[in-house]
């Protein structure tokens, strides 16, 4: 062992392993152009690669890879959905997530630690039985728990917040987290492996529409020609989609979090509050992630305001009264495509070659797998739409058939 | 931000109304035309008019804001672009009082 170490480190061709190669200039033309470099641009291009044989991909990202709200979500897994339609598709995704680490051979750190929902009021209990039931029904394991066994799971929390008691919590035992970035780097490693080319620092600035089909794109870099696109840009869906001229019910809100000091390990699962518009919950580094709502109004910026910082606080601490003391280390914004509906938008458009993967609002890193996976099969089929991402269509907003997903966001309702 | 109606008061005392746009005549236009006006939005990076409301006095204004840099440009009254009363009867008849 010694002295292959050794030669190793004598070689001159220094075998380091590339996980990214270094960036070629811009092909004149691609089968498929993804705009954005986050994880459902990566996995919606891996998923292509791997399964359906299309490699000649480019993904175009304008800034780094999993720069924008793949690295500023609070990383939580789950699939406790209040609709069916909700709840089938993100259980699909919670499924292919367990096995992301074996697929990449690459830890992403999944952690299945279940997630806790709290109701303070009776009107919230009966909701959560509901969504309780629909999560059984689609073979989730979700349940209702009392306040004995609240206690039990999470003896730090405050059982009785200020005006709001806790009444019962709903129990997702699938709720888990995993590393953010990981989950891109995989994605994006792998897809690499097998040729698609991953430009980054490459902005899209206009498109060339001819005969109702996207033909060309033009980047800061140059200009490429496509056989089909798709737009998985979150925060900046709107900003594309005017380019085209295509109408959509988006409105961009920031989101803010923040971390605080690290702690020794106290906290299991993940803990949420709608009634404290409040989420919690402890990394592997122990450090506290605490989130909540958007703003209370739209921006394209990742400001930071003490109102907010503020409000989200006083929660927490309502919930984890030790919290008081504590530090925070970092906070940070991510900008959301939210939906009037909580739900995403995904398939077609009304252009012929271009798929729409936006509307991601604040729930979209849980998704990321089943979004690329469905979004390669809508793409390599050239259009057919799966059965699991018919609901989410952009057209449903022109016949009043929304998907209601009041479970959307643990708390902004 | 700058109240019309009460002067400058922190933003925590307003609520977000929705961006502004013309309403097309709901008796006349088709079911696409209402489900554009009721969802869509053009989401723009840029300056845009909105509707506010001051909570404390249930006061309904429009502001022009910058949706990047948040700079708050002007709040005017409502009458600047609201000269007429409309009527939301069903059907043509005059059911609001003037």
């Amino acid at each position: 062992m010694p002295f292959s170490l050794l030669k190793y480190g004598l070689s001159s061709e220094y075998p380091a392993e590339v996980d990214l190669p270094a960036p070629k200039e811009l092909k004149p033309s691609y089968d498929v152009v993804i705009i954005g470099g986050g994880g459902h641009a990566l996995a919606t291009a891996y998923y292509l690669s791997k399964y359906h044989g299309v490699t000649n991909i480019a993904v175009l990202e304008k800034a780094y890879l999993g720069g924008g709200n793949t690295a500023r979500n609070t990383a939580v897994i789950r699939s406790n959905y209040l609709t069916s339609e909700g709840v089938r598709f993100y259980a699909e995704s919670v499924k292919l997530f367990r096995d992301l680490s074996n697929e990449f051979d690459f830890n992403i750190m999944y952690s299945e630690r279940g997630q806790l929902t709290l109701a303070h009021t009776d009107a919230t209990v009966r909701a959560f039985r509901q969504r309780a039931e629909v999560n059984k029904h689609f073979g989730g394991r979700t349940e209702m728990i009392d306040r004995q066994q609240i206690r039990e799971l999470v003896p730090t929390l405050n059982l009785d917040p200020g005006h709001l008691p806790v009444l019962a919590g709903l129990w997702h035992i699938d709720g888990a987290t995993a590393r953010h970035d990981a989950v891109a780097w995989g994605y994006a490693k792998q897809a690499a492996k097998r040729g698609v080319e991953i430009h980054q620092l490459t902005e899209v600035q206009d498109f060339v529409v001819e005969n109702n089909h996207v033909t060309a794109i033009r980047t800061n870099r140059g200009t490429v020609r496509c056989g089909c696109a798709v737009q998985a840009v979150a925060g900046s869906s709107s900003l594309l989609l005017n380019k085209l001229g295509i109408r959509a019910p988006i409105h961009t809100y920031p989101l803010q979090a923040m971390v605080t000091q690290p702690f020794k390990p106290f906290l299991d699962p993940l803990v949420s509050s709608s009634a404290l518009h409040c989420y919690v919950q402890q990394t592997s580094r122990g450090e506290i992630v605490i989130g909540g709502g958007s703003d209370p109004y739209p921006l394209y910026n990742t400001r930071s305001t003490l109102d907010l910082k503020e409000s989200l606080l006083a929660h927490a601490i309502e919930m984890f009264p030790f919290m008081a003391n504590a530090k925070l280390m970092r906070q940070w914004a991510g900008i959301t495509d939210m939906t009037p509906d909580y739900s995403p938008i995904m398939g077609l458009s009304p252009l012929d070659n271009y798929y729409l993967d936006a509307g991601w609002g604040t729930w979209g890193f849980k998704a990321t797998p089943i979004c690329g996976k469905t979004m390669a099969e809508l793409i390599a089929s050239g259009g057919k739409v799966p059965e699991l991402i018919a609901p989410f269509s952009l057209a449903r907003f022109s016949t009043f058939q929304q998907v209601n997903e009041m479970g959307a966001t643990a708390a902004s309702h | 931000m700058h109240c019309p109606l009460n002067g400058p008061r922190n933003i925590s005392e307003f609520t977000y109304g929705g961006e502004y746009k013309p309403m097309p005549d709901p008796r006349q236009c088709s079911d696409s035309e209402w489900a554009d006006y009721v969802f869509n939005s053009d989401n723009r990076a840029g300056l845009v008019t909105e509707w506010w409301m001051h909570n404390a006095s249930s006061y309904w204004f429009l502001a022009e804001r910058h949706t990047v840099t948040d700079e708050i440009i002007r709040t005017f009254d409502p009458k600047e672009i609201f000269t007429q009363r409309i009527d939301f009867g069903a059907d043509g008849s005059k059911e609001t009082t003037a």
